[in-house]
């Protein structure tokens, strides 16, 4: 069973559908007990950094999500839920993050319009079980104005160009966190859902 | 690089498309989700459902069809028509569309938008403008643009531009700029209003009105400087497939979403 967990950060019925799509059951949960449960964790989520966390903390969530990725069960982040992996953010002031990963959440520089909103090609770095089937070059549809800088180049699994390199898809081991919305971005969406539930 | 988005607008009232369109026999030419299957497999980027029904279950049937639409296509998607109440906004969102997009309420109680962006992010509210070209009273450059209301029946007294920036920082992540003048003329957008008002704010502009094949919506998205165009009758008719507008977008440079098989089995 695929836990797709809430906490107040955006709509997750979507994320649900998709999976469901792709033939994997996913449930929308809100205990710690149900995240403990869960084979695989999905932490989506749309906001602030901030009251991402706040939101985690209060709920009594850090500990069991951190709790799946140590234990090695696969894990994804989308979009926030990537942000959050890692160690801080300075997003309206520093905050703390999950520190799955070393490195930081950044605003993009001027430039460009900020938010980033429309699809966006990922280049793709590695090979993960994540990414099978996907081509190199595929376009996902992305809505952020922050972006993450990880420390550890075998981290970064795909990038993306928005006047800056920037990593789209982060993760090591089974925790893996995209920066787009896979369950928005079609056909090359759904294939990344897909191999989450059944290969990852 | 981020590409330059075609999004077809599907007319809804009822839950039913608003003009009728031929499928295969297997297919029920009214359902929208029928419609919105189709433009994602020619491949749009996002889609705009414009919801002109008009009776008091509004707020129910837009639910049931953004629910729908959120379980049968896996593209974004955003609803408009008539979004007046921080409670429409969330029977959207919350159905699995990406945005709401709010015109005419927005001129009555700006405050909406100010409330739908702290509620759900900047990301979900688009600013969507009627604007008609009026002489410039300043007569500092040569036109500029009031906002109507009400499908085009309403001047507002407001200056387009103005208006653009005032729903930026009441946090509409978005703008769609809806030219009355070239709406339903087939002659182009309005390539100066795009420009004008694209110059002005920091948000994505979605080009709308006056499509009448690809060469205007290179025009709008080059010269023009918007960021998405969108199109309703040229799709629907099936004069041009978005796989045609893409093709001639990339010959010239534009960059676009290209179709990519993917095996889902």
């Amino acid at each position: 069973m695929i836990a797709i967990v809430n906490y107040g950060m955006g709509n997750l019925r979507s994320v649900q559908k998709a999976f469901e799509h792709v033939g994997a059951k996913a449930v929308i949960v809100d205990r710690p007990e149900d995240i403990d449960a869960a084979e695989r964790v999905v932490l989506p989520g749309v906001g602030a950094f901030g009251d991402a966390m706040n939101n985690l903390k209060t709920s009594g969530l850090i500990a069991p999500v951190v709790r799946a990725i140590s234990e090695g069960r696969p894990f994804l982040g989308i979009c926030l839920g990537l942000q959050l992996m890692f160690a801080e953010s300075e997003e309206m002031g520093q905050h703390r993050g999950l520190n799955i990963l070393p490195g930081t959440v950044k605003r993009f520089p001027g430039g460009q319009r900020v938010p980033q909103i429309g699809w966006n090609e990922v280049r793709i770095q590695r090979e993960t079980s994540l990414l099978d089937g996907v081509p190199d070059g595929s376009y996902f549809y992305f809505v952020h104005s922050f972006f993450v800088v990880s420390e550890r180049d075998e981290d970064v699994v795909g990038v993306t160009d928005y006047g800056i390199d920037y990593a789209s898809i982060a993760g090591n081991d089974r925790a893996f966190g995209v920066q787009f919305h896979p369950e928005k971005s079609q056909d090359a969406g759904l294939k990344i859902l897909k191999n989450f539930a059944e290969k990852v | 690089m981020l590409a330059r988005r075609i999004i077809p607008c599907l007319d809804v009232k009822n839950g039913r498309n608003v003009r009728g369109v031929k499928f295969s026999a297997d297919k029920d030419a009214g359902d929208p989700i029928e419609l919105a299957k189709r433009y994602d497999a020619e491949g749009a980027d996002e889609l705009v459902f414009y919801d002109i029904t008009a009776s008091a279950e509004k707020r129910d049937i837009v639910g049931k069809l953004v629910r729908r639409v959120s379980e049968e296509v896996f593209i974004p998607f955003t609803v408009g028509g008539g979004v007046r109440t921080y409670w429409d906004i969330r029977t959207i969102i919350e159905g699995g569309a990406e945005k709401a997009s709010i015109n005419s309420a927005a001129i009555h109680t700006p405050e909406i938008i100010t409330q739908g962006a702290e509620s759900f992010g900047s990301q979900a509210i688009v600013g969507s403008i009627d604007a008609i070209r009026r002489p410039n009273p300043d007569q500092i450059e040569d036109v500029c643009w009031e906002v109507v209301i009400n499908g085009g029946r309403t001047y507002t007294g407001r200056d387009a531009l103005e208006w653009a920036e005032e729903l930026v920082d009441r946090g509409a992540g978005e703008l769609v700029l809806n030219s009355i003048d070239a709406d339903g003329t087939k002659d182009g957008y309005d390539i100066e209003l795009n420009r004008t008002v694209a110059e002005r704010v920091d948000v994505p502009i979605v080009a709308s009105g006056g499509a009448g094949g690809p060469e205007d919506m290179y025009a709008v998205l080059s010269e023009g400087k918007a960021s998405a165009a969108l199109a309703a009758s040229i799709f629907h008719y099936n004069q041009y497939s978005i796989a045609e507008v893409k093709t001639y977008l990339a010959e010239r440079g534009v960059p676009v979403r290209p179709k990519i098989e993917i095996d889902l089995t």
